[in-house]
């Protein structure tokens, strides 16, 4: 599937191979840039993936580890884990944290990193109140890094899928994008 | 962090304390960075539309910041 522009920039010229645009939507989203590595597009799958994963990992970071986790019980409802997960593989473990953490037999894994915090009671000094006293502003700022990675991972993943934007450019793949088929 | 950092909305970093905003630096150019490079397949017109992006970026939040000033100001 090709298409052809009668304009004259530079990037007419070029012709992308999306191969298999869902396979590279798939790893795109496991992986910030691994998509676009499978598609042979190096120079923008490294971009991606240095800005994508230092975001999420400083976030990560500064947040103490703390603030990617999943939680959806009264007192917390974690929505930004919604953004959060965006990313993809760096931010599952929090889904197998919670459900560790929930289930009083067993014992979140790894110092309960990613785990949601235990004991949560609007009325008393909780784990989550402990965090927030710890890392102050971080832990909002660390939020707020994570969770702009996942969000800027779900542009990338349409850029997998369907190639870029605003272009005309020719494209080809097993599946061709929407709207980029033969005029 | 002490309870003066928390309350003036430092953060204690490798050279000293700098104020939270400046955290906003970073993420803007991410943001330009990514943006500029899904619209685009060529080094140069990513870089050209991630500059535009990131000035956009930097206005949009100045304003911000410019009008939650004045209305610290005024109250």
């Amino acid at each position: 599937m090709s298409h052809s522009s009668p304009s004259s920039s530079p990037e007419d010229s070029i012709c992308i191979d999306l191969r298999n645009p869902y396979l590279a939507a798939l790893l795109a989203w496991l992986c910030p840039g691994a998509g676009h590595l499978y598609q042979r597009r190096y120079g923008k799958g490294v971009l991606f993936m240095v800005c994508i994963l230092s975001t999420y990992l400083f976030g990560f970071t500064i947040g103490g580890g703390h603030v990617v986790y999943a939680s959806w019980i009264k007192n917390d409802r974690r929505w930004q884990y919604a953004c959060q997960i965006g990313v993809g593989l760096p931010a599952l473990p929090a889904i197998i944290q919670n459900k560790l953490e929930r289930n009083p037999e067993k014992e979140p894994l790894a110092n309960g990193i990613m785990a949601p915090p235990s004991r949560i009671d609007a009325k008393k000094m909780d784990e989550l109140s402990l965090w927030h006293a710890q890392y102050g502003a971080m832990f909002e700022i660390g939020t707020l890094y994570t969770m702009v990675a996942g969000l800027l991972n779900i542009v990338v993943i349409f850029d997998a899928y369907g190639g870029p934007v605003i272009l005309n450019y020719q494209v080809s793949g097993s599946r061709g994008p929407p709207g980029k088929s033969d005029e | 962090m002490n309870i003066y950092q928390h309350m003036t909305g430092e953060i204690p970093l490798l050279l000293g304390n700098v104020p939270q905003f400046i955290y906003l630096i970073p993420l803007m150019l991410v943001c330009s960075l990514v943006y500029g490079a899904t619209r685009h397949e060529l080094w140069g017109p990513i870089y050209q539309n991630s500059m535009r992006t990131l000035v956009w970026l930097v206005c949009f939040v100045g304003i911000l910041f410019g009008v939650f000033l004045f209305s610290s100001w005024l109250v």
